[in-house]
Protein backbone atom coordinates (compact mmCIF):
# COMPACT_ATOMS: atom_id res chain seq x y z
CA UNK A 1 0.00 0.00 0.00
CA UNK A 2 2.79 2.43 0.97
CA UNK A 3 5.34 2.67 -1.82
CA UNK A 4 8.85 3.99 -2.08
CA UNK A 5 8.96 7.45 -3.69
CA UNK A 6 11.80 8.38 -6.08
CA UNK A 7 14.94 9.97 -4.69
CA UNK A 8 14.08 13.52 -5.83
CA UNK A 9 11.29 13.64 -3.23
CA UNK A 10 13.82 14.08 -0.38
CA UNK A 11 13.76 17.92 -0.71
CA UNK A 12 9.96 17.76 -1.03
CA UNK A 13 9.75 16.01 2.36
CA UNK A 14 12.04 18.68 3.80
CA UNK A 15 9.90 21.47 2.31
CA UNK A 16 6.66 19.97 3.67
CA UNK A 17 8.28 19.63 7.12
CA UNK A 18 9.51 23.22 6.98
CA UNK A 19 6.10 24.54 5.86
CA UNK A 20 4.30 22.72 8.69
CA UNK A 21 6.88 23.88 11.24
CA UNK A 22 6.55 27.45 9.96
CA UNK A 23 2.81 27.16 10.35
CA UNK A 24 3.28 25.93 13.92
CA UNK A 25 5.57 28.87 14.68
CA UNK A 26 3.04 31.32 13.23
CA UNK A 27 0.27 29.69 15.24
CA UNK A 28 2.36 29.91 18.38
CA UNK A 29 3.03 33.60 17.64
CA UNK A 30 -0.68 34.19 17.19
CA UNK A 31 -1.61 32.32 20.38
CA UNK A 32 1.02 34.16 22.42
CA UNK A 33 0.25 37.57 20.93
CA UNK A 34 -2.01 38.48 23.83
CA UNK A 35 0.59 37.60 26.46
CA UNK A 36 4.14 38.01 25.21
CA UNK A 37 5.44 41.09 23.48
CA UNK A 38 8.32 41.59 21.08
CA UNK A 39 7.88 38.29 19.24
CA UNK A 40 7.67 39.08 15.53
CA UNK A 41 6.28 36.79 12.86
CA UNK A 42 8.42 33.70 12.22
CA UNK A 43 9.61 35.07 8.86
CA UNK A 44 10.68 38.44 10.24
CA UNK A 45 12.31 36.78 13.27
CA UNK A 46 14.23 34.38 11.01
CA UNK A 47 15.42 37.26 8.83
CA UNK A 48 16.52 39.21 11.91
CA UNK A 49 18.51 36.27 13.25
CA UNK A 50 20.07 35.60 9.83
CA UNK A 51 21.65 39.07 9.65
CA UNK A 52 22.46 39.28 13.36
CA UNK A 53 26.14 39.11 14.16
CA UNK A 54 27.27 36.02 16.06
CA UNK A 55 28.39 36.73 19.60
CA UNK A 56 30.75 34.43 21.40
CA UNK A 57 31.70 33.68 24.98
CA UNK A 58 35.05 33.30 26.71
CA UNK A 59 36.72 29.94 25.95
CA UNK A 60 33.70 28.54 24.14
CA UNK A 61 34.14 25.15 22.49
CA UNK A 62 33.13 26.53 19.08
CA UNK A 63 33.10 23.23 17.19
CA UNK A 64 30.75 21.45 19.58
CA UNK A 65 28.69 24.60 20.15
CA UNK A 66 27.96 25.04 16.42
CA UNK A 67 27.31 21.33 15.97
CA UNK A 68 24.54 21.23 18.59
CA UNK A 69 21.78 23.39 17.03
CA UNK A 70 22.57 22.02 13.57
CA UNK A 71 22.22 18.45 14.87
CA UNK A 72 18.68 19.18 16.13
CA UNK A 73 17.60 20.41 12.67
CA UNK A 74 19.29 17.54 10.84
CA UNK A 75 17.76 14.97 13.22
CA UNK A 76 14.21 16.24 12.64
CA UNK A 77 14.71 16.21 8.86
CA UNK A 78 16.17 12.69 8.84
CA UNK A 79 13.38 11.49 11.13
CA UNK A 80 10.60 12.44 8.68
CA UNK A 81 12.23 10.48 5.84
CA UNK A 82 10.43 7.35 7.06
CA UNK A 83 7.07 9.09 7.62
CA UNK A 84 4.72 8.33 4.73
CA UNK A 85 2.70 11.10 3.08
CA UNK A 86 -0.43 9.34 1.88
CA UNK A 87 0.74 6.50 -0.37
CA UNK A 88 4.37 7.56 -0.72
CA UNK A 89 7.30 7.44 1.62
CA UNK A 90 10.74 8.85 0.89
CA UNK A 91 12.52 5.91 2.52
CA UNK A 92 10.60 2.68 2.92
CA UNK A 93 13.02 1.34 5.51
CA UNK A 94 12.36 -2.12 6.99
CA UNK A 95 13.22 -0.64 10.41
CA UNK A 96 11.53 2.75 10.04
CA UNK A 97 10.19 2.79 13.61
CA UNK A 98 13.68 2.25 15.06
CA UNK A 99 15.10 4.85 12.67
CA UNK A 100 12.64 7.46 13.92
CA UNK A 101 13.57 6.61 17.51
CA UNK A 102 17.30 6.87 16.73
CA UNK A 103 16.94 10.27 15.06
CA UNK A 104 14.87 11.54 17.95
CA UNK A 105 17.68 10.58 20.35
CA UNK A 106 20.08 12.75 18.31
CA UNK A 107 18.33 15.71 19.97
CA UNK A 108 19.84 14.56 23.29
CA UNK A 109 23.33 14.98 21.91
CA UNK A 110 22.41 18.21 20.10
CA UNK A 111 20.98 19.93 23.17
CA UNK A 112 23.74 18.80 25.47
CA UNK A 113 26.37 20.03 22.98
CA UNK A 114 24.57 23.37 22.66
CA UNK A 115 24.48 23.78 26.41
CA UNK A 116 28.07 22.65 26.93
CA UNK A 117 29.77 24.47 24.07
CA UNK A 118 29.02 28.02 25.22
CA UNK A 119 31.04 27.54 28.43
CA UNK A 120 28.20 29.25 30.26
CA UNK A 121 26.50 28.03 33.41
CA UNK A 122 22.99 28.66 32.05
CA UNK A 123 23.47 26.51 29.01
CA UNK A 124 25.28 23.80 30.95
CA UNK A 125 22.54 23.47 33.57
CA UNK A 126 19.92 23.48 30.82
CA UNK A 127 21.72 20.73 28.93
CA UNK A 128 21.76 18.53 32.02
CA UNK A 129 18.10 19.38 32.66
CA UNK A 130 17.24 18.08 29.21
CA UNK A 131 19.16 14.84 29.78
CA UNK A 132 17.37 14.25 33.09
CA UNK A 133 14.09 14.81 31.32
CA UNK A 134 15.18 12.63 28.42
CA UNK A 135 15.94 9.71 30.74
CA UNK A 136 12.41 10.13 32.10
CA UNK A 137 10.44 10.28 28.85
CA UNK A 138 12.54 7.94 26.70
CA UNK A 139 11.51 4.59 28.18
CA UNK A 140 7.73 5.20 28.03
CA UNK A 141 8.32 6.53 24.51
CA UNK A 142 10.22 3.40 23.50
CA UNK A 143 7.54 1.16 24.97
CA UNK A 144 4.87 3.13 23.09
CA UNK A 145 6.76 2.55 19.82
CA UNK A 146 7.31 -1.10 20.78
CA UNK A 147 3.57 -1.48 21.32
CA UNK A 148 2.90 -0.05 17.86
CA UNK A 149 5.44 -2.40 16.25
CA UNK A 150 3.97 -5.30 18.22
CA UNK A 151 0.43 -4.53 17.02
CA UNK A 152 1.62 -4.35 13.42
CA UNK A 153 4.08 -7.26 13.68
CA UNK A 154 6.64 -5.18 11.80
CA UNK A 155 9.06 -2.29 12.21
CA UNK A 156 8.26 -1.01 8.70
CA UNK A 157 6.13 2.14 8.91
CA UNK A 158 4.18 1.05 5.81
CA UNK A 159 3.18 -2.20 7.53
CA UNK A 160 2.13 -0.25 10.62
CA UNK A 161 -0.24 1.84 8.48
CA UNK A 162 -1.55 -1.28 6.71
CA UNK A 163 -2.25 -2.96 10.07
CA UNK A 164 -4.63 -0.11 10.95
CA UNK A 165 -6.92 -0.58 7.95
CA UNK A 166 -9.58 -2.07 10.24
CA UNK A 167 -9.08 -0.20 13.48
CA UNK A 168 -6.75 2.71 14.25
CA UNK A 169 -4.14 1.97 16.88
CA UNK A 170 -5.20 5.02 18.89
CA UNK A 171 -8.48 3.21 19.68
CA UNK A 172 -6.97 0.12 21.31
CA UNK A 173 -3.62 1.62 22.36
CA UNK A 174 -4.73 4.87 24.00
CA UNK A 175 -2.13 4.67 26.78
CA UNK A 176 0.69 4.27 24.25
CA UNK A 177 -0.70 7.24 22.32
CA UNK A 178 -0.72 9.44 25.42
CA UNK A 179 2.82 8.33 26.33
CA UNK A 180 3.88 9.11 22.76
CA UNK A 181 2.41 12.61 22.91
CA UNK A 182 4.12 13.25 26.27
CA UNK A 183 7.43 12.18 24.72
CA UNK A 184 6.72 14.35 21.67
CA UNK A 185 6.42 17.37 23.94
CA UNK A 186 9.54 16.25 25.82
CA UNK A 187 11.80 15.78 22.79
CA UNK A 188 10.97 19.30 21.55
CA UNK A 189 11.34 20.58 25.16
CA UNK A 190 7.92 22.05 24.63
CA UNK A 191 4.95 22.89 26.83
CA UNK A 192 5.18 21.50 30.35
CA UNK A 193 8.64 20.09 29.58
CA UNK A 194 10.35 23.37 28.65
CA UNK A 195 12.50 23.47 31.80
CA UNK A 196 15.69 23.31 29.65
CA UNK A 197 14.67 26.55 27.90
CA UNK A 198 13.10 28.38 30.81
CA UNK A 199 13.38 32.03 31.82
CA UNK A 200 14.82 31.00 35.21
CA UNK A 201 17.98 30.04 33.29
CA UNK A 202 17.93 33.19 31.13
CA UNK A 203 16.64 31.11 28.23
CA UNK A 204 18.44 27.84 29.06
CA UNK A 205 20.24 26.02 26.23
CA UNK A 206 19.82 28.99 23.93
CA UNK A 207 20.96 31.59 26.48
CA UNK A 208 24.25 32.42 24.76
CA UNK A 209 23.18 31.68 21.18
CA UNK A 210 22.88 34.41 18.60
CA UNK A 211 22.48 34.80 14.87
CA UNK A 212 22.30 31.66 12.74
CA UNK A 213 22.82 29.33 15.72
CA UNK A 214 19.85 30.80 17.58
CA UNK A 215 17.78 30.48 14.42
CA UNK A 216 18.82 26.83 13.98
CA UNK A 217 17.92 25.94 17.57
CA UNK A 218 14.52 27.65 17.47
CA UNK A 219 13.74 26.22 14.05
CA UNK A 220 15.00 22.81 15.17
CA UNK A 221 12.59 22.88 18.09
CA UNK A 222 9.62 23.47 15.78
CA UNK A 223 10.94 20.94 13.26
CA UNK A 224 11.25 18.28 15.96
CA UNK A 225 7.76 19.02 17.27
CA UNK A 226 6.44 18.76 13.70
CA UNK A 227 8.33 15.52 13.03
CA UNK A 228 6.91 14.01 16.22
CA UNK A 229 3.38 15.08 15.25
CA UNK A 230 3.91 13.69 11.74
CA UNK A 231 5.02 10.28 13.03
CA UNK A 232 1.97 10.05 15.30
CA UNK A 233 -0.19 9.87 12.15
CA UNK A 234 1.15 6.58 10.66
CA UNK A 235 1.79 5.15 14.14
CA UNK A 236 -1.60 5.73 15.75
CA UNK A 237 -4.02 7.61 13.46
CA UNK A 238 -4.25 5.29 10.46
CA UNK A 239 -1.85 7.16 8.17
CA UNK A 240 -3.60 8.52 5.08
CA UNK A 241 -6.87 6.62 5.69
CA UNK A 242 -10.04 8.72 5.51
CA UNK A 243 -13.11 9.43 3.39
CA UNK A 244 -13.42 11.74 0.34
CA UNK A 245 -10.04 13.48 0.48
CA UNK A 246 -6.93 11.93 -1.13
CA UNK A 247 -4.59 10.03 1.19
CA UNK A 248 -1.76 12.59 1.12
CA UNK A 249 -4.16 15.34 2.15
CA UNK A 250 -5.47 13.23 5.04
CA UNK A 251 -1.88 12.73 6.22
CA UNK A 252 -1.34 16.49 6.18
CA UNK A 253 -4.67 17.25 7.88
CA UNK A 254 -4.02 14.76 10.68
CA UNK A 255 -0.45 16.00 11.16
CA UNK A 256 -1.69 19.59 11.33
CA UNK A 257 -4.33 18.58 13.87
CA UNK A 258 -1.82 16.83 16.18
CA UNK A 259 0.61 19.72 15.75
CA UNK A 260 -2.06 22.27 16.62
CA UNK A 261 -2.91 20.32 19.77
CA UNK A 262 0.77 20.23 20.82
CA UNK A 263 1.26 23.96 20.13
CA UNK A 264 -1.97 24.85 21.93
CA UNK A 265 -0.99 22.77 24.99
CA UNK A 266 2.13 24.88 25.55
CA UNK A 267 0.45 27.76 27.40
CA UNK A 268 -2.25 25.61 29.02
CA UNK A 269 0.08 23.65 31.30
CA UNK A 270 2.64 24.91 33.81
CA UNK A 271 6.28 23.83 33.45
CA UNK A 272 6.94 20.54 35.25
CA UNK A 273 10.19 20.23 37.16
CA UNK A 274 12.44 17.44 35.86
CA UNK A 275 12.61 15.58 39.19
CA UNK A 276 8.83 15.56 39.54
CA UNK A 277 8.40 14.42 35.96
CA UNK A 278 11.02 11.71 36.43
CA UNK A 279 9.10 10.24 39.36
CA UNK A 280 5.77 10.52 37.53
CA UNK A 281 7.28 8.96 34.46
CA UNK A 282 8.87 6.00 36.23
CA UNK A 283 6.11 5.33 38.74
CA UNK A 284 3.03 5.96 36.60
CA UNK A 285 3.80 6.25 32.89
CA UNK A 286 6.26 3.35 32.59
CA UNK A 287 4.07 0.69 34.28
CA UNK A 288 1.07 1.99 32.31
CA UNK A 289 2.88 1.59 28.99
CA UNK A 290 4.14 -1.85 30.03
CA UNK A 291 0.57 -2.95 30.79
CA UNK A 292 -0.51 -1.54 27.44
CA UNK A 293 2.23 -3.54 25.71
CA UNK A 294 1.14 -6.68 27.60
CA UNK A 295 -2.47 -6.15 26.55
CA UNK A 296 -1.52 -5.69 22.90
CA UNK A 297 0.77 -8.73 23.05
CA UNK A 298 -2.09 -10.88 24.35
CA UNK A 299 -4.45 -9.60 21.65
CA UNK A 300 -1.83 -10.29 18.97
CA UNK A 301 -1.27 -13.82 20.34
CA UNK A 302 -4.92 -14.89 20.53
CA UNK A 303 -6.27 -13.36 17.33
CA UNK B 1 29.41 3.18 -4.63
CA UNK B 2 29.29 0.69 -1.73
CA UNK B 3 33.07 0.44 -1.78
CA UNK B 4 33.41 4.24 -1.59
CA UNK B 5 31.02 4.45 1.37
CA UNK B 6 32.82 1.58 3.08
CA UNK B 7 36.27 3.11 2.63
CA UNK B 8 35.11 6.57 3.75
CA UNK B 9 33.43 5.14 6.85
CA UNK B 10 36.29 2.76 7.67
CA UNK B 11 38.88 5.53 7.45
CA UNK B 12 36.52 7.90 9.29
CA UNK B 13 35.99 5.38 12.10
CA UNK B 14 39.73 4.91 12.60
CA UNK B 15 40.42 8.66 12.36
CA UNK B 16 37.65 9.54 14.83
CA UNK B 17 38.90 6.78 17.12
CA UNK B 18 42.40 8.26 17.00
CA UNK B 19 40.94 11.72 17.65
CA UNK B 20 39.69 10.46 21.02
CA UNK B 21 43.32 10.44 22.18
CA UNK B 22 44.26 13.57 20.30
CA UNK B 23 41.76 16.11 21.68
CA UNK B 24 42.24 17.74 25.08
CA UNK B 25 38.65 17.89 26.30
CA UNK B 26 36.48 15.17 27.77
CA UNK B 27 33.45 16.40 25.80
CA UNK B 28 35.34 16.30 22.51
CA UNK B 29 36.80 12.88 23.31
CA UNK B 30 33.31 11.52 24.02
CA UNK B 31 31.84 12.85 20.81
CA UNK B 32 34.85 11.74 18.76
CA UNK B 33 34.20 8.23 20.09
CA UNK B 34 30.52 8.64 19.14
CA UNK B 35 31.51 9.67 15.61
CA UNK B 36 33.67 6.56 15.38
CA UNK B 37 30.74 4.34 16.41
CA UNK B 38 28.41 6.06 13.92
CA UNK B 39 30.87 5.34 11.08
CA UNK B 40 30.91 1.68 12.17
CA UNK B 41 27.09 1.72 12.18
CA UNK B 42 27.06 2.80 8.53
CA UNK B 43 29.40 -0.09 7.70
CA UNK B 44 27.02 -2.47 9.50
CA UNK B 45 24.16 -1.02 7.41
CA UNK B 46 26.20 -1.88 4.31
CA UNK B 47 26.02 -5.55 5.37
CA UNK B 48 22.21 -5.33 5.00
CA UNK B 49 21.86 -5.63 8.78
CA UNK B 50 19.41 -2.71 8.91
CA UNK B 51 18.12 -3.36 12.43
CA UNK B 52 21.57 -3.80 13.96
CA UNK B 53 22.95 -0.74 12.18
CA UNK B 54 20.14 1.60 13.28
CA UNK B 55 20.26 0.09 16.77
CA UNK B 56 23.97 0.92 17.02
CA UNK B 57 23.18 4.54 16.09
CA UNK B 58 20.38 4.70 18.68
CA UNK B 59 22.20 3.01 21.55
CA UNK B 60 25.56 4.67 21.00
CA UNK B 61 24.12 8.21 21.00
CA UNK B 62 22.26 7.56 24.27
CA UNK B 63 25.24 5.78 25.77
CA UNK B 64 27.76 8.45 24.84
CA UNK B 65 25.58 11.32 26.09
CA UNK B 66 25.04 9.56 29.41
CA UNK B 67 28.75 8.73 29.52
CA UNK B 68 29.60 12.39 28.90
CA UNK B 69 27.54 13.29 31.96
CA UNK B 70 29.42 10.89 34.23
CA UNK B 71 32.89 11.36 32.77
CA UNK B 72 32.67 15.13 33.02
CA UNK B 73 31.36 14.78 36.55
CA UNK B 74 34.65 13.06 37.47
CA UNK B 75 37.00 14.84 35.06
CA UNK B 76 35.80 18.40 34.92
CA UNK B 77 37.42 20.53 32.23
CA UNK B 78 34.95 23.23 31.24
CA UNK B 79 35.10 23.49 27.46
CA UNK B 80 38.85 22.85 27.41
CA UNK B 81 39.75 25.46 30.03
CA UNK B 82 41.74 22.85 31.90
CA UNK B 83 43.28 20.70 29.16
CA UNK B 84 43.47 17.01 29.87
CA UNK B 85 44.97 14.01 28.18
CA UNK B 86 43.34 10.69 27.41
CA UNK B 87 46.76 9.07 26.94
CA UNK B 88 48.46 7.18 29.74
CA UNK B 89 51.57 4.99 29.50
CA UNK B 90 52.32 6.46 26.08
CA UNK B 91 55.00 4.03 24.87
CA UNK B 92 53.39 0.88 26.20
CA UNK B 93 49.95 1.66 24.80
CA UNK B 94 51.43 2.62 21.44
CA UNK B 95 53.31 -0.69 21.27
CA UNK B 96 50.20 -2.67 22.25
CA UNK B 97 48.01 -0.81 19.73
CA UNK B 98 50.45 -1.20 16.82
CA UNK B 99 51.08 -4.84 17.72
CA UNK B 100 47.37 -5.67 17.89
CA UNK B 101 46.75 -3.91 14.59
CA UNK B 102 49.58 -5.80 12.89
CA UNK B 103 48.46 -9.20 14.23
CA UNK B 104 44.84 -8.62 13.18
CA UNK B 105 45.80 -7.22 9.76
CA UNK B 106 48.19 -10.13 9.18
CA UNK B 107 45.39 -12.53 10.16
CA UNK B 108 42.99 -10.93 7.68
CA UNK B 109 45.53 -11.09 4.87
CA UNK B 110 47.06 -14.51 5.57
CA UNK B 111 43.98 -16.62 6.42
CA UNK B 112 42.61 -18.62 3.52
CA UNK B 113 38.99 -17.40 3.62
CA UNK B 114 36.34 -19.87 2.37
CA UNK B 115 34.30 -18.83 -0.66
CA UNK B 116 30.59 -18.18 -0.15
CA UNK B 117 28.28 -21.15 -0.65
CA UNK B 118 24.69 -20.22 -1.52
CA UNK B 119 23.05 -16.78 -1.40
CA UNK B 120 22.75 -14.48 1.63
CA UNK B 121 19.56 -15.13 3.64
CA UNK B 122 16.51 -12.91 3.22
CA UNK B 123 16.56 -11.60 6.78
CA UNK B 124 20.19 -11.53 7.95
CA UNK B 125 19.34 -10.03 11.36
CA UNK B 126 16.89 -12.82 12.16
CA UNK B 127 19.37 -15.44 10.92
CA UNK B 128 22.11 -13.91 13.05
CA UNK B 129 19.84 -13.91 16.09
CA UNK B 130 18.88 -17.54 15.57
CA UNK B 131 22.46 -18.59 15.00
CA UNK B 132 23.50 -16.85 18.21
CA UNK B 133 20.61 -17.84 20.45
CA UNK B 134 18.40 -20.35 18.64
CA UNK B 135 19.10 -23.41 20.78
CA UNK B 136 20.11 -21.40 23.85
CA UNK B 137 17.01 -19.25 24.26
CA UNK B 138 16.18 -20.66 27.71
CA UNK B 139 19.72 -20.01 28.98
CA UNK B 140 19.65 -16.49 27.56
CA UNK B 141 16.30 -15.69 29.16
CA UNK B 142 17.34 -17.02 32.56
CA UNK B 143 20.59 -15.10 32.24
CA UNK B 144 18.71 -11.92 31.33
CA UNK B 145 16.44 -12.29 34.33
CA UNK B 146 19.41 -12.94 36.64
CA UNK B 147 21.23 -9.88 35.30
CA UNK B 148 18.18 -7.70 35.76
CA UNK B 149 17.63 -8.97 39.31
CA UNK B 150 21.30 -8.26 40.05
CA UNK B 151 20.95 -4.70 38.81
CA UNK B 152 17.85 -4.04 40.89
CA UNK B 153 19.44 -5.66 43.97
CA UNK B 154 22.61 -3.59 43.54
CA UNK B 155 20.64 -0.36 43.32
CA UNK B 156 18.55 -1.32 46.36
CA UNK B 157 21.66 -2.20 48.41
CA UNK B 158 23.45 0.97 47.31
CA UNK B 159 20.52 3.16 48.31
CA UNK B 160 21.45 5.54 51.06
CA UNK B 161 17.85 5.93 52.18
CA UNK B 162 15.56 2.94 52.44
CA UNK B 163 11.83 2.66 53.07
CA UNK B 164 12.30 2.99 56.86
CA UNK B 165 13.87 6.40 56.30
CA UNK B 166 11.00 7.40 54.09
CA UNK B 167 8.00 5.95 55.89
CA UNK B 168 9.25 5.81 59.51
CA UNK B 169 10.30 2.89 61.74
CA UNK B 170 6.79 1.42 61.72
CA UNK B 171 6.29 2.20 58.03
CA UNK B 172 3.17 4.06 59.10
CA UNK B 173 3.91 7.52 57.69
CA UNK B 174 1.33 8.44 55.10
CA UNK B 175 3.55 10.68 52.94
CA UNK B 176 7.25 9.73 52.65
CA UNK B 177 9.80 12.10 54.16
CA UNK B 178 12.08 12.90 51.23
CA UNK B 179 14.88 15.48 51.02
CA UNK B 180 13.46 16.61 47.68
CA UNK B 181 9.70 16.85 47.70
CA UNK B 182 7.47 16.50 44.69
CA UNK B 183 6.38 13.84 42.26
CA UNK B 184 3.65 11.31 42.74
CA UNK B 185 1.15 12.03 45.51
CA UNK B 186 3.04 14.84 47.25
Amino acid sequence: MIEQAPLWTVPVAGAVLLALAGGAAALRGGLAAGRASGAGTPGAEAARLLVQQRRSTVAADRLLWRLGPAAVCVAATLAVLVVPLGRWTVWDSPVGVVWFNAMEVVVWAGLWLTGWGANSVWGLVAGYRFLAQGLAYELPHMFALTTVALGAGSLRVGDVVAAQSGLWFVVWMPVAFVAYLVAALGMAFWGPFDAPAQADLAGGVGAELSGVDALLLRAGRYLMLTAAAAFAVPAFLGGGAGPLLPAWLWSLVKTAAVLTLLVWLRDRLPTVRMDRFTELSWVVLLPATLLQALLVAIVVLVR
Amino acid sequence: MQLVVFVVCAVGAVAAGAAVFWVDSMARATFALLASFLFVAVDVLLLDLAYLGVLIILMMIMEMVVMAVFMIMYMMNPAGLMPMSMVHNRRGSLAIAVGTFLVLAAGILLIHWPTRRGAPPAEPTRQLGEALMGSKMLVMMVLGLALFATMVATVVLAQHRGRYHRYGDELDRRAPDDPIRGGVGR
